[in-house]
């Protein structure tokens, strides 16, 4: 029998933010424990007590660059019952939808075209040097040319609601600050046909692609588990700005539903780990052992009634027939959900451009100051929660934030653990292929594990074996 | 010519490179558009692809000398990431996609303080900060004294 190894990849690569890997194998070579490390900056909650509740929407974007709406958009939710806004103004919330469906859209757009497009078209187990995006836009350049065009799309509508692609102001304390001057609807109206269609074709390739590999999709870190996203509070239909919150067994049955989201403590609770910063949310009445739960694209496809703009819904009734309408468990299947939210981000947007609305000149609204507030939306990667106090001063005296990753915490190290266990167990030599399973299911969450300082002098993907003693057996730099 | 500055200005001295995208949009200098981004992203290929020349200005970790300018050459460097994509991956994916690239350069400028979630940068990268400004604003003279000339 061999020494005990212990493996690390860090940082993962292709993820948003850092993190690490750890497996543990025994002296028989056989995955005894794995798990993912995550340096996610928890400090920002306290970093935020003492500003003034007008200003948080726009400073927790800080939070992260690649999804700063969704943080934007939930802290404003937050201030808006602070100061005592229950509903906006029609305006104020469709320029905000507006504004979130073209973040979710470009940002599916990048993890699906960009991100996770070399694993699918080349397989998790080829070589380092083919499986990259350039390899991926040299066989088919159209493909990374619309990809490109979606997310400047999805930026624009961002910049012509926020103000600001990255770090906008557009959305204020009981409304929003601008209203969509009819130049930039028209000139959205103007590639919307195209960007359907491109959506079309995307759709279709992640669709394919999870039918032509069904058994490798069901068997790939595929297990069951609750899931849990907001619903529209009318019909149970999928609503990524606003609704109520709903979670479901494995098997589809309810949990909790029509829950008001300001009560997401009496449901959830989150705990903690020595070895890792962030924290594991778990359903209450279920406990840890088997509260935990997902959320993102496939959860909400698992977890609504319908979807309520006719091409997405059609589709998520195709992926749905899969498991014949029993939520699906394969977290490949992800990357059709993706796509399935960005033809319904798609349409939203159509419908949105052609209310009238948006040009509407009644932007906010006023209310009766609260001390507490908490704003929820479904952020690309899944549920996001913003939880505030502030004093009489205005100024901010709690915070309590759950990301999107955080809810996918467990999900993550599961999968993780499934799939060492699959493909490195027994294994004498582990390859770099090998490792990338571990990433790609790690991937298939897009999860983004931090906004770390990212300057020039970087170091590329790290691998070390360590013996059970903390020795360093081997370490082996990639340029991944 | 088009100068990217990207990083965090909420992580300190990572915000370097926006700083010095604002004091080059401040100067105005004839003919150079200046912008600040958080990252370099896909889309940054679009702008890349129809400016001519591009200076890449971030923070650099590690580095000996207050700044360093200097030719930067596409490259496949691998991986793509949004938080990582390097100035010559995104290079190399604008001459994929669009069958151009610009002449490029990049501006990295010396940080020392990284870890906390602060804005504002450290005294001795502001230093540098202000080194790199003067450098670049005397290049610029040279190079339109070149293209007068060359003219």
């Amino acid at each position: 029998m061999g020494e005990p190894r212990l493996i690390e990849i860090s940082p993962v690569t292709r993820v948003e933010g850092h993190g690490k890997v750890t497996i543990h194998l025994n002296g028989n070579n056989e995955v005894d424990e794995a798990r993912l490390h995550i340096v996610e900056f928890r400090g920002f909650e306290r970093f935020i007590r003492g500003r003034l509740l007008w200003e948080v929407p726009v400073i927790v974007q800080r939070l992260c660059g690649i999804c700063p709406v969704s943080h934007h958009l939930a802290a404003a939710k937050a201030m808006d019952v602070i100061i005592g806004v229950d509903e906006l103004p029609p305006t104020a919330e469709k320029m905000r939808r507006l504004m979130h469906y073209g973040q979710v859209m470009q940002s599916h757009v990048l993890h699906f075209f960009h991100l996770a497009a070399p694993d699918l078209l080349f397989g998790f187990g080829a070589p380092a040097e083919q499986r990259n995006i350039f390899e991926v836009l040299k066989e088919q350049p159209e493909l990374g040319r619309r990809a490109i065009l979606m997310r400047k799309f999805g930026q624009d509508i961002i910049e012509a609601t926020a103000g600001k692609k990255i770090h906008g102001t557009g959305a204020v304390p009981g409304g929003i600050n601008r209203n969509l001057p009819i130049e930039r609807r028209d000139a959205f109206l103007g590639v919307i046909d195209e960007m359907e269609e491109w959506a079309d074709a995307a759709l279709a390739l992640a669709r394919d692609y999870t039918l032509q590999h069904a058994m490798l999709v069901e068997g790939f870190a595929s297990f069951p588990s609750n899931y849990m996203s907001l619903v529209r509070k009318t019909d149970g239909a999928l609503d990524l700005y606003h609704g109520d919150l709903r979670a479901v067994t494995a098997a589809g049955m309810p949990i909790f539903d029509r829950l008001d989201y300001s009560r997401y403590h009496d449901v959830l609770v989150e705990d903690v780990r020595s070895w890792s910063y962030m924290k594991f949310p778990f359903i209450k009445d279920l406990g840890p052992a088997s509260g935990w739960y997902r959320v993102g694209p496939l959860a909400r496809m698992d977890t609504v009634d319908f979807i309520g703009t006719p091409k997405a819904n059609a589709a998520r009734n195709e992926l749905m027939a899969v498991t014949k309408g029993a939520p699906n468990n394969s977290i490949l299947v992800n990357h059709w959900a993706r796509m399935i939210e960005v033809l319904h981000c798609i349409e939203m947007i159509r419908d949105l451009l052609h209310d009238p609305d948006l040009q509407g000149t009644e932007l906010r609204a006023t209310g009766e100051r609260r001390e507490e507030g908490v704003g929820v939306i479904e952020a690309p990667r899944g549920n996001l929660i913003h939880h505030y106090c502030v004093d009489e001063r205005d100024q901010v005296t709690y915070c309590n934030l759950i990301v999107s990753t955080t809810h996918n915490n467990e999900g993550m190290n599961k999968a993780v653990k499934d799939v060492a266990v699959q493909h490195l167990s027994g294994q004498a030599q582990i390859t770099e292929g090998m490792l990338n399973h571990v990433e790609v299911a790690i991937r298939a969450y897009d999860p983004c594990l931090s906004c770390a300082t990212h300057a020039l002098g970087q170091m590329p993907l790290q691998v070390e074996l360590f013996d059970a003693a903390g020795g360093l057996l081997d370490r082996r730099s990639s340029a991944t | 010519m088009l100068v990217i500055g990207y990083g965090n200005p909420g992580r300190m001295d990572d915000g370097l490179g926006p700083a010095f995208a604002a004091r080059i949009a401040a100067a105005q200098l004839p003919g150079i558009e200046a912008s600040q981004d958080y990252q370099l992203t896909v889309e940054h290929a679009l702008a890349l692809a129809g400016t001519d020349v591009v200076v890449f200005a971030d923070a650099a970790i590690g580095a000996s000398a207050p700044f360093e300018f200097g030719p930067l050459q596409p490259a496949e460097d691998g991986d793509l990431s949004s938080h990582s994509l390097s100035p010559a991956g995104l290079l190399s994916l604008c001459r994929t996609v669009f069958g151009v690239v610009p002449d490029a350069h990049v501006m990295a400028i010396s940080g020392v303080a990284f870890g906390d979630v602060a804005e504002g940068l450290s005294p001795q990268a502001a230093q540098n900060l202000d080194r790199a400004v003067a450098f670049f604003t005397r290049w610029v003279a040279g190079c339109r004294v070149r293209a007068t000339v060359e003219g």
